[in-house]
């Protein structure tokens, strides 16, 4: 049963299984060789355990995730890679009955530490959701919000701030006309490049991308996904996908979970072509086993 | 299936006896639709059916109808003229009109309400008559109808018109002089009204705030004589505008009285009514169907605008319209506030357990307690116990007669704010269930704290919700007679709760309302048949500013959920 959700959710297994490997080497074939020993860590995970009520749904998670990098986690529906996500900026806070044992430190400093400002560090990290969720407010005020919270109400600035943010999210040529229109009149993938440019308009360090492409046709998803590329210049990125092919494409670091648990984290080139578990060559040839 | 059963059965339709196809026809569910679509009609029918008998019974009452004259043969057999109009007819069993004294062979007679009016000469305004009985009917064309202050309207013609007692026109020239000097008369009648209420009234009001001030300076112990001085000297200005305002009153009298008419009854006998006392004058069997229809607008507007006369049987319902509106609109004004707070406690911040649980069941709960009960609440602790103590506080020196201590506007606003309350609540908590965690959880991850969330995305995208419970409030408020009674409706109030004595808006003044004029014209009037009209007029007005209070309440709405459609 668990198979099947997964072929449904996992469009590699709709296609013939043969040379999955090699194809998806083929993918990344320039691909540099990354080593996260020479890269400065932006965030790092630390025995971190998350717990649902009794439910223990993150099992002794250690990572490290390099700064101006793209981290992908991949992994089956259920995993725990959008939990572990969430834990990055607190968003898990909102759930009832979620516990949390362990550390993530950003910069050094714990963010689960007593006296953090949760609003604060969620500045920090920015993040975006699997659906678009703009808000039922103009273009322009979608962009805006995050300042105004911080109390800018200067149009100047305000303005350089929003064409900025609207050109880095590749969106500023489709909307620059139309900034006072609702945001709910733009297309889905619109959408989604608008909420990532409200994101980056209060300049996170750290961008949390939950499967950002999965509601979205396949162009909108090609041009997020060069957005991704672009966006590594000033941001650390952590990508949560079920696509692996995306992974494959985005990343420059992958971690494989399951059930909870980090099963192999690498870089991206290695932990496809050459990955060091039988449970992820499995997964990411798509023989699941 | 189904599609293999129609194509095998398509090729002989006749093949099929009445039952297979009855069956299918069942099975489509035909019927289904035929039963919804019936009581979707039933509902229609009841709705427009109601809408248009108060229309037809209460707006037929300001058609200037036609006057008829004619001969009555009473029961003894004597022969009297009658002159009126026909307000209905109806067939009633012989043995009835047998019962009254009538010889009648029939077994049904038709039996005609005619309104004679003259009450003051013939001590009751309507008849029922026999209609066999009544003949000779005709309908001459110099009939006059008087509207009065008092006394209810006057039906007969007109003989002459006089100043001071002294014949200035009779006969036929008697009828437009007597226009003539009506516009006059009414003139004056309006200019005595402005007065009265308009610059008396104020110096009244400025003479009980003297009074007032003063007893509170000498409660205060802080009557010195400086104070005392400055009281006498602006009493003394107020008397002195008061003396020149009521000469001008006592001339403006003088002047209204001086003409007076004698009108000629059907039996001959003759009246003398003076001019003050008549609202209008007209001649309906003369006049056209253009004529009848101004007629018509003029006194339809005049039941909308002007104030109710003779025990609120005549004249218009203009206090209880704004009564009714002002009253709803400041029990909006407190119902929101309080409605959204809670909803937005119970919704967004409360833990969601038992307790909430508990909570939300009781707030339903109180939608259904009945209204009366919210009267003596609102009488027990409102009135007597809050108002009590803020006389008491801030009002000393009007006791012992109450100023908030007593039934009231603020008080009636009160009461059905608590009334509505629960509809408010549970639409608002509707409205804000309804926002989808991801605009939240969008809002919270650009770092807006959960009050920011709340203020700038949450509330505004909840506000179609709150209009709902508006809505639903408003018009469950305009409607509700039986607490008012107990907090501030009476049959007349002396003055509006707004006007131009400051602070404007009176609070503690008492009100009318248009669902208790209603009952109160309808059952506390002493001329029933007089009245019954105003009743259906009233209520179709009721209606229609309920219906008016709506519209512009889902207006506001629609303009709402035009801004956020796509996020439901």
């Amino acid at each position: 049963m668990y198979l099947n959700s997964l072929q449904e959710q996992s469009p590699m297994n709709a296609a013939p299984s043969t040379n999955r490997g090699a194809g998806l080497a083929a993918l990344i074939p320039d691909a540099p060789k990354m080593d996260l020993e020479k890269e400065e860590i932006c965030l790092e995970v630390q025995n971190l355990n998350l717990y649902y009520g009794g439910k223990r749904a993150l099992k002794d998670v250690s990572l490290r995730v390099a700064r101006n990098r793209v981290t992908a986690f991949i992994g089956p529906s259920g995993c725990g890679k959008s939990t572990l996500l969430r834990c990055f900026n607190r968003m898990n806070d909102l759930v009832d009955g979620c516990r949390v044992e362990g550390s993530i430190l950003l910069n050094g400093q714990d963010i689960y530490a007593r006296g953090i400002n949760v609003a604060q560090l969620r500045r920090q990290v920015g993040m975006v959701f699997q659906k678009p969720n703009p808000f039922p407010k103009s273009i322009y005020e979608n962009v805006a919000y995050g300042l105004r919270l911080q109390g800018v109400n200067n149009r100047r600035l305000l303005d350089e701030v929003v064409e900025r943010s609207l050109r880095g999210a590749a969106l500023w040529d489709e909307v620059k006309d139309r900034l006072s229109d609702s945001a709910l009149g733009l297309s889905g993938g619109q959408q989604q490049r608008l909420v990532i440019a409200r994101a980056i308009a209060i300049e996170p360090e750290v961008l949390l991308l939950d499967e950002p492409a999965s509601a979205l046709d396949p162009i909108s998803t090609l041009k997020i996904e060069e957005l991704i590329y672009e966006l590594k210049e000033n941001y650390t990125i952590v990508i949560v996908t079920h696509n692996m092919q995306q992974a494959a494409r985005v990343s420059d670091y992958t971690a494989f979970m399951y059930l909870g648990e980090l099963v192999e984290f690498d870089d991206t080139n290695t932990l496809f072509t050459n990955p060091a578990t039988k449970q992820t060559e499995d997964y990411v040839t798509g023989r699941y086993g | 299936m189904s599609t293999d059963e129609v194509s095998s059965r398509q090729p002989s339709p006749q093949e099929g006896e009445a039952p297979p196809q009855l069956n299918q026809w069942i099975r489509a569910g035909d019927p289904w639709i035929w039963l919804t679509a019936g009581a979707v009609t039933l509902s229609l029918v009841a709705v427009v059916g109601l809408l248009l008998l108060l229309a037809v019974r209460g707006l037929g009452h300001f058609w200037p109808a036609n006057v008829v004259a004619a001969s009555y043969a009473e029961a003894n057999g004597q022969i009297v003229p009658l002159l009126g109009e026909i307000i209905e007819s109806e067939e009633v069993s012989g043995t009835r009109a047998r019962d009254s004294g009538y010889a009648v062979t029939a077994p049904h007679v038709t039996r005609l309400l005619i309104k004679l009016g003259n009450r003051d000469s013939d001590g009751q305004d309507f008849r029922t008559v026999l209609a066999e009985r009544l003949t000779d009917r005709r309908y001459p064309l110099n009939v006059m109808v008087l509207e009065r202050r008092e006394w209810g309207n006057f039906y007969g013609f007109l003989a002459a018109v006089k100043e001071q007692g002294r014949v200035v026109a009779s006969g036929e020239q008697a009828w437009p002089v007597l226009q003539e000097r009506l516009a006059r008369a009414l003139a004056l009648f309006e200019e005595i009204r402005t007065l009265e209420r308009g610059s008396i009234g104020t110096i009244n009001y400025a003479m009980e705030r003297l009074r007032l001030k003063e007893r509170r300076l000498t409660l205060d112990d802080a009557l010195t004589a400086e104070a005392q001085a400055e009281l006498t000297s602006s009493r003394a200005e107020l008397e002195n505008r008061y003396t020149g305002l009521q000469e001008t009153l006592t001339q403006l009298y003088s002047a209204i009285k001086r003409d007076t008419l004698v009108g000629q009854l059907a039996d001959g006998r003759e009246v003398e009514i003076s001019l003050a006392k008549v609202v209008r004058a007209y001649r309906p069997n003369e006049m056209g169907t253009g004529d009848k229809i101004g007629s018509y607008l003029t006194r339809f507007w005049e039941f909308v605008s002007d104030e109710p006369r003779e025990s609120n049987t005549e004249g218009g319902i203009f206090p209880a319209i704004f009564g009714t509106v002002l009253m709803v609109l400041i029990m909006a004004i407190l119902v929101t506030p309080m409605g959204v707070m809670a909803a937005v406690y119970l919704r967004e911040y409360a833990k969601q357990g038992p307790l909430t649980r508990l909570i939300r069941i009781a707030v339903n709960n109180l939608a259904g307690v009945p209204s009366v009960v919210y009267g003596v609440f609102g009488l027990g602790f409102f009135v007597y116990f809050l108002g009590g103590r803020i006389d008491q506080t801030f009002f000393p020196e009007a006791l012992p007669s109450p100023t908030f201590g007593t039934p009231g506007l603020l008080w009636s606003s009160l009461t059905l704010a608590l009334l509505t309350l629960p509809v408010v609540i549970v639409a608002t908590e509707e409205g804000l269930t309804r926002i989808p965690r991801a605009i939240r959880e969008g809002s919270l991850a650009l770092g807006a704290t959960q009050a920011e969330t709340l203020w700038r995305v949450v509330l505004p995208m909840a506000a179609p919700g709150m209009m709902t419970g508006l809505i639903l409030a408003v018009a469950r408020a305009a409607g509700e007679v039986a607490p008012l009674m107990m907090v501030g409706v009476v049959k007349l109030a002396p003055a509006l709760p707004l006007d131009g004595n400051f602070p404007y808006l009176h609070l503690d003044r008492k009100l009318m309302h248009m669902g208790f004029h209603i009952y109160d014209v309808g059952f506390q009037s002493p001329n029933v048949e007089a009245a019954r009209p105003l009743v259906y007029a009233t209520a179709f007005l009721l209606v229609m500013v309920i219906v008016v209070l709506n519209l512009a309440a889902i207006r506001i709405r629609s303009r709402l959920r035009e801004r956020y459609r796509s996020t439901e």
